[in-house]
């Protein structure tokens, strides 16, 4: 099982993970982008950190829409509604919920890109975020139906994020302000996907052993 | 980085003080940080707000007033703001006449926007959006987020403004953006990079001897590098693919629009201004108004942008009202 405070821990993982990316996830987005992305997630990250601590009741799903209204509130860009629909949505899938299943914490994660994929309208191959997300859930799914364990099948969800990081390389980028570049948006690792990633990893960290 | 700053984290906040200490009489900055008119709501009339990332004065801030925008919601700079600023400043400019939204189309700016107006809506005011892509650097095709919004958006935001001051309805005053929209055209160029404050280097490298052709506002990168030209080849560079879009034709009367980046001073702006008067010459087509400056900048980049409207009376009109917001005066 995944308790609440699994989800807790590994929410503050991952802010701190974006603290310590911020300056990498900044540059990536500058070869492509803007040179906002690790400014834009370490902002809202801080304020999630801010709210956690105020939480009342050991509710997964309430615990999730926090940290999804709040980034919508704080980061701003495309990141802002994204990362935020995809908490809120997420969280929407498991209210009341004080431990979850992998199964249902499968489910909640799909839930949470299936809001993603509504507002950002990219689609597998645009260069974005979906890019992590898609093969992360494709490979947790296959970990659930082999019997993994939680500690398993989360890893094998971030090796899965990451390799579509990497395979986001070579792609030309059709949404978000990379799209612009056309072709010259080639040979370059996407900001987005990236910060997925490490949405994941830092679950797997957290995670090891169970 | 070299910048007059306090602390990177502190830019907008300090900025959007000193905007409310120097123009009390024009402008109020309410929580969570939204510029908006002095006298706003005005009973009957429609509200007008844009907004955006910082970065880019006085766009959009320094076009809050008389004849312009009710309200403007800065972000973090080069960041779309976050939809409780769009739907504070729509409630505080609503006036029972519903609020037309002013967006540039940028992924996130679109989303915040989007999120903002169904909340607006939930709480019963009525509210339009128009959204402005009028950057010809940018293939306008399914493989792109579309074109960018760029200085397309000041003359809409002057326009619409002057309408909906004039008493226009919100069906009239979104239809008469929509218009701009459709009537305009920009590409723009960069000389140097721009640092954004708290990424405390530049954006992208360009050699001493390097030019940037179809530049976004933000430092992305454009479509094509190459080496430095004279005035006369990059204005032709800018003008042409503009002129080729709409296309606009012989005959045609324009607002014709050079704008700085930041960092270029205003005799380059009017030595591109006298390139851009003789291509539209050549050409058979009247500049009838003309507006050269820095109004929607890139924080310290240098380079420039043309923007050319094509002119009807009704555009004419609106253009010429009276207007009085920090950044752009006149008629009063």
């Amino acid at each position: 099982m995944i308790s609440y405070d699994d989800i807790l821990a590994w929410v503050r993982r991952f802010a701190a993970a974006v603290t310590a990316n911020k300056a990498y996830l900044t540059e990536l987005d500058s070869a492509i982008g803007d040179a906002d992305h690790g400014i834009n997630m370490d902002r809202g990250f801080t304020a999630v950190v801010g709210k956690l601590d105020g939480l009342a009741s050991p509710d997964i799903g309430a615990a999730l829409k926090t940290v999804g209204t709040t980034l919508v509130s704080t980061v701003g860009g495309a990141s802002g509604p994204l990362y935020g629909m995809f908490f809120m949505q997420m969280g929407g899938a498991v209210t009341g919920k004080e431990a979850l299943t992998l199964e249902e914490f499968a489910t909640a994660f799909e839930t949470g890109l299936g809001g993603v994929l509504r507002i950002g309208k990219a689609e597998p191959g645009d260069k974005t975020m979906v890019d992590a997300l898609i093969p992360a859930r494709d490979a947790l799914r296959a970990a659930i139906a082999d019997g993994a364990s939680v500690s398993d099948a989360i890893t094998r969800m971030a090796d899965g994020a990451e390799q579509g990081m990497l395979a986001t390389v070579p792609l030309v980028a059709r949404k978000g302000r990379a799209s612009y570049l056309g072709e010259r948006s080639a040979g370059h690792q996407d900001p987005g996907a990236t910060s997925s990633h490490l949405l994941l990893r830092s679950a797997a960290e957290v995670w090891a052993g169970r | 980085m070299k910048k007059l700053i306090n602390a990177p984290e502190s830019v907008v906040d300090d900025e959007l003080a000193g905007v409310a200490a120097a123009h009390a009489d024009l402008v109020r900055v309410i929580e969570p940080n939204v510029v908006v008119r002095a006298d706003a709501p005005k009973k009957g009339k429609v509200g007008v707000i844009s907004g955006g990332g910082s970065g880019h004065e006085p766009m959009h801030g320094g076009f809050v007033g008389m004849g312009m925008l009710d309200a403007a919601c800065p972000g973090a700079v080069f960041t779309s703001p976050v939809p409780d600023q769009m739907l504070a400043a729509t409630k505080a400019v609503d006036g029972g006449a519903g609020v037309l939204h002013i967006v540039k189309n940028y992924t996130g700016d679109i989303m915040n926007f989007e999120l903002a107006a169904e909340m607006a809506r939930a709480e019963g005011i009525e509210v339009t959006s128009v959204v402005i892509a009028d950057d010809v650097a940018v293939k306008d095709s399914l493989y792109t987020a579309g074109r960018r919004g760029v200085g397309g958006t000041v003359l809409a935001e002057k326009i619409v403004g002057a309408a909906a001051e004039a008493g226009a309805d919100l069906a009239t005053v979104t239809a008469l953006c929509q218009k701009v929209q459709d009537n305009v055209r920009s590409m723009g160029m960069a000389l140097t990079s721009c640092t954004v404050p708290a990424a405390g280097k530049p954006t992208f490298e360009l050699g001493d001897d390097e030019m940037e052709i179809g530049i976004g506002i933000h430092g992305e990168p454009g479509r094509t590098r190459m080496k430095l030209a004279s005035a006369a080849e990059i204005t032709a560079m800018l003008a042409t693919p503009i002129l080729d879009d709409l296309p606009f034709k012989a005959g045609d009367k324009v607002l014709a629009f050079v704008n700085g980046m930041g960092g270029t001073p205003l005799i380059e702006l009017y030595v591109i201004f006298n390139e851009l008067k003789k291509i539209l010459d050549a050409r058979g087509i009247t500049i009838a108004r003309n507006l050269i400056g820095n109004y929607i900048t890139s924080l310290e980049m240098a380079g420039c942008s043309i923007t050319l409207l094509r002119l009807d009376d009704e555009l004419t009109k609106h253009w010429d009202a009276p207007v009085h917001t920090p950044g752009l005066r006149w008629g009063r």
